[in-house]
């Protein structure tokens, strides 16, 4: 359905009304008659500032007792929403189905730092459940007063508040605040972001009482898309509104020498806007956008070819001088002098090529810039980052900036859409109009910022009793923060880029998960500079589980080679040197639902092109544990894989929604194995040349695993930790293993193209 | 130059002006105001722009309007309601299917055709009908299962 937004300087009071909710400030000290009867100008003279400090900003009673929430984080499609609800629906007593979230508004939520690092449960939703923790304080307070009853004798149920003893005496929550805002301070932390805290006074429930938190409750926006009634980012239009397409150089680095207008005057309406190295174009109609930025000559200044050829990529990682080296994690014992005393030395190389994240739409933004205001709706992870990179761009205050969040074409990470709203913002501004801009797939997945290349050097002591004694694991790779995980500042997109903002590349990569008690142990990481030193489509940023899945190739094939060169069973390898509890439980659920049978890999009972095997595969990330164990069937003849079974153990700590939690399980397991089989970012010395699906394949439909099992280990006790990502990190490391299982060879080179995998097994 | 054509849309006539080499895809989204099928690639390689063309399944990205002529257009709208459903919208809404949900016109659109000519497919059969779509978020599994409960339904 065509929708057509308005696009004025959203007020909050405006948007509060627009989802039902009336504005009056509830004035402290807290009393029912603190409560100022609700008219449209005290609410805006009295409505609590929207600040991290106030329990307005996160949840209001509208009149008809349905309940707000305001939330700072995005849900990319992991059923984010539902669980927050949950969880505030938990602590207020309030019923599920009468609660309702708006996400990722910059007008009615602060910045609890976007859709980032598996935090939507473990740190947005921890604040959230704490704000609805003390709504419900404070709304108790107010009823003993208004009924004359000690607060520790009334109970609550569906937003009714009742005296235990009397039944007469009850309150609904619409009846003592609906309609008018909290006015209730919380003791915030000062932090913006993920780190964001601002609990009240109240303490959230014990776990044990919990009824609405742990339910499998659905999705209620799938219906809505599957009927094709809602619209995604790339579907909002306001009135007067162009079309735009930006054109990127043909070499990387290259900046427009010359630009012919006259080569698109036939094009109605089109126009050319170009500054410094930015080069777009405006056109009424989406189709004449795509032609004129199809048909624009333009002339190129002359760029030395910034890349290696792509052969060279691991030889150019290998030798690049180091510009950060950092040990990192928990070391232990002296790894040099350990390593002098070996009996025996293992060693081994992995490498990881650079990936896309080639959303399956290209980046998408629409924005409005007029009257020294810009409206945005994006489909950013992060909106408030965005606010302030749309601000910087125009030059205009944070405040006359708003974003919308509107669910995008999808998202797992710092992908294109935060380059997209800068690039739209600039071209709004530039024509004076309100300019919708998609990208181009060539764009999408060519441009995009990619999942940084690395190799990973891993080496062991054993002693003479065959004991591990000594661990060494160096992973050296282009920077996962190259450009930023968002795109607040200029200087991390390519707007800003091309229009001059120097690249301020910063410094960072990541060490194993695991808790691998050996007695001397060392983890670091090293980086080097970037390839291209301004606007790249090699410039590495943060996707989907950040360095975790490279990382953990290496880490877990090399525990299984220890365990292969020690003649021992994989699993039984791992129990012997893992530490943690939690860590034990995964893999023995793991290996106990799939069968495993205890015997050293590889198999060597098969004949024949056919054969197969399993592996397993651990790590953690944060407080989340991740056992793998993927079975797989290897064909020699044509070094195809098909990754048919994986079982996986995982445990995030209490489980809010296990419907949700399944599908993010299931649905990292099968696109961390399209990025294990099939996913390399091609280049050539010009650019890069992996620009649509036939040239950056992933996994389709026939490569699909046949089953996935799933173990959720439920910890009500233990605060919910992240899932959004953690089990991509494991699936790599799993599949070599069962490879190495099946045929006795090791593959340490991601992707295991059919290719590749043939020449590895010859 | 921009020509008029008329176009049968979920079973309405349309009226529509528009340059003979604009795709499909773009009239209906802009010109029409069905929103639904999406812009994946404009290569025909995802499946994300599908619509059925005389009951076949087309990449709308890549069908000029010109060559359109009579066919009929369904589009993911016209599939089906929420008091109408196809059994694939029922099941997909069931099996809790999509993670971003930009793909759908792609596997539904497709599976529908599919399932239409096919009764009781194999295993096989449907990965090898869906192969030339695409799912960025790894919703395989659950598509299977949608596809295979849809299929169920439609006897």
């Amino acid at each position: 359905m065509t929708r057509m937004e308005k696009s004025a300087h959203f007020s909050r009071r405006t948007l509060l009304k627009a989802s039902g909710a009336l504005v009056v400030s509830v004035g402290a000290p807290i009393t029912f008659e603190s409560v100022r009867a609700a008219d449209d100008a005290a609410a805006a003279a009295t409505k609590p500032p929207l600040t991290p400090d106030q329990l307005s900003s996160y949840i209001a009673v509208n009149a008809d007792g349905t309940v707000s929430i305001y939330f700072g984080k995005m849900d990319m499609g992991q059923g984010l929403s539902v669980a927050i609800r949950q969880m505030v629906a938990e602590e207020l007593d309030a019923t599920f189905d009468r609660t309702k979230i708006f996400i990722g508004d910059t007008a009615t939520s602060v910045n609890q730092g976007g859709a980032s690092g598996s935090t939507g449960v473990q740190e947005g939703g921890k604040q959230m459940r704490m704000a609805a923790a003390e709504a419900r304080r404070v709304l108790v307070e107010m009823a003993a007063d208004k009924l004359g009853v000690p607060a520790d004798q009334l109970t609550v149920k569906d937003g009714i508040i009742r005296a235990a003893n009397d039944a007469a005496k009850q309150i609904s929550y619409a009846d003592l605040i609906g309609g008018q805002f909290f006015n209730v301070h919380l003791d915030w932390n000062g932090k913006y972001g993920n780190a964001l805290y601002a609990p009240g006074k109240a303490k959230p429930k014990d776990p044990k009482d919990h009824t609405v938190v742990g339910q499998p409750l659905p999705r209620d926006d799938i219906a809505p898309k599957v009927f094709a009634q809602a619209d995604f980012c790339t579907d909002v239009r306001v009135l007067g509104m162009m079309h735009g397409r930006m054109v990127r150089p043909p070499v990387a680095g290259a900046v427009p020498a010359k630009v012919d207008e006259s080569s698109i005057k036939d094009i109605p309406s089109a126009k050319v806007v170009w500054d410094k190295g930015f080069l777009g174009v405006v056109a009424d109609k989406e189709w004449n956008a795509i032609k004129a930025a199809q048909l624009l000559k333009v002339e190129w200044s002359d760029a030395t070819p910034p890349f290696p050829d792509q052969a060279a990529l691991y030889d150019h990682i290998r030798k690049a001088p180091v510009r950060k080296r950092e040990v990192a994690g928990k070391q232990a014992g002296n790894v040099e002098d350990a390593f002098k005393t070996a009996a025996r030395i293992i060693e081994a190389e992995y490498e990881w090529p650079f990936q896309s994240h080639s959303s399956m739409g290209p980046a998408c933004a629409l924005v409005d810039f007029k009257d020294g205001h810009a409206t945005c709706w994006s489909g950013t992870q992060k909106a408030h980052f965005v606010q302030t990179g749309i601000s910087a761009i125009l030059q205009i205050p944070q405040d006359s900036v708003h974003v919308i969040w509107t669910t995008g074409p999808g998202s797992y990470g710092r992908n294109d859409a935060d380059d997209c709203a800068a690039d739209a913002a600039f071209l709004s501004k530039a024509v004076g109009r309100p300019v919708r801009l998609q990208y181009a797939r060539d764009q999408g997945t060519g441009w995009d910022p990619k999942a940084p290349a690395s190799i990973h050097t891993v080496r062991a002591a054993v002693d003479a009793a065959g004991n591990v004694v000594a661990y060494d694991f160096l992973s050296k790779g282009f920077s996962r923060i190259d450009i930023d995980t968002n795109g607040s500042q200029p200087k991390d997109t390519l707007a800003g880029q091309t229009l001059g903002v120097a690249l301020r590349s910063g410094d960072g990569f990541g060490i194993p998960g695991d808790s691998y008690g050996f007695p001397n142990k060392r983890t670091a990481w090293e980086t080097i500079a970037p390839l291209l030193d301004r606007a790249s489509p090699l410039r590495s940023a943060h996707m989907r589980d950040p360095v975790g899945p490279q990382i953990h190739f290496a880490s877990e094939s090399f525990i299984d080679e220890l365990a292969a060169a020690l003649k021992v069973d994989p699993v039984e390898f791992r129990l012997r040197y893992v530490r943690d509890p939690r860590d034990i439980a995964v893999i023995k659920a793991a290996a106990e639902k799939a069968g495993w049978q205890s015997r050293p890999s590889p198999r060597s009972d098969q004949r024949g092109d056919k054969v197969s095997g399993r592996g397993i595969s651990y790590a953690q990330r944060g407080a989340t544990r991740v056992a793998v164990i993927a079975e797989v069937d290897v064909d020699r003849s044509t070094g195809k894989i098909w990754a048919r079974k994986f079982t996986v153990a995982h445990d995030c700590g209490q489980i809010i929604n296990p419907n949700g939690l399944h599908h993010a399980i299931e649905n990292n397991i099968v696109q961390a194995t399209s990025r294990t089989l099939w996913e390399e970012v091609k280049f050539d010395n010009r650019s890069v040349t992996s620009v649509d699906w036939r040239t950056y394949p992933i996994l389709d439909m026939t490569q699909a695993p046949e089953q996935v099992d799933i173990v959720a280990i439920n910890r009500p006790e233990v605060a919910p930790s992240g899932a959004g990502e953690a089990a991509s990190r494991p699936v790599p490391g799993a599949i070599a293993n069962a490879v190495f299982d099946a045929t006795g060879v090791r593959i340490r080179r991601a992707p295991f193209s059919p290719d590749y995998v043939k020449s590895a097994l010859s | 130059m921009t020509q008029k054509y008329a176009l049968n849309i979920n079973g309405k006539e349309h009226t529509v002006e528009a340059d003979p080499d604009t795709p499909l895809l773009y009239v209906l989204r802009d010109e029409v105001g069905l929103n639904n099928p999406h812009f994946g690639c404009g290569l025909g390689q995802c499946g994300a722009c599908t619509v059925h063309l005389d009951g076949q399944p087309a990449r709308s990205c890549r069908r000029p309007i010109s060559e359109i002529g009579s066919k009929k257009i369904v589009t993911l709208a016209g599939l089906g309601t929420p008091d109408h459903p196809h059994p694939l919208q029922t099941a997909y809404v069931e099996e809790q299917v999509p993670q971003c949900a930009y793909c759908i016109n792609g596997w539904i659109m497709t599976a529908a055709a599919f399932l239409r000519d096919k009764k009781k497919p194999t295993d096989e059969e449907i990965r090898t009908a869906l192969r030339t779509v695409k799912c960025r978020c790894g919703t395989h599994m659950a598509i299977l299962r949608a596809v295979k409960r849809a299929a169920a339904m439609m006897g």
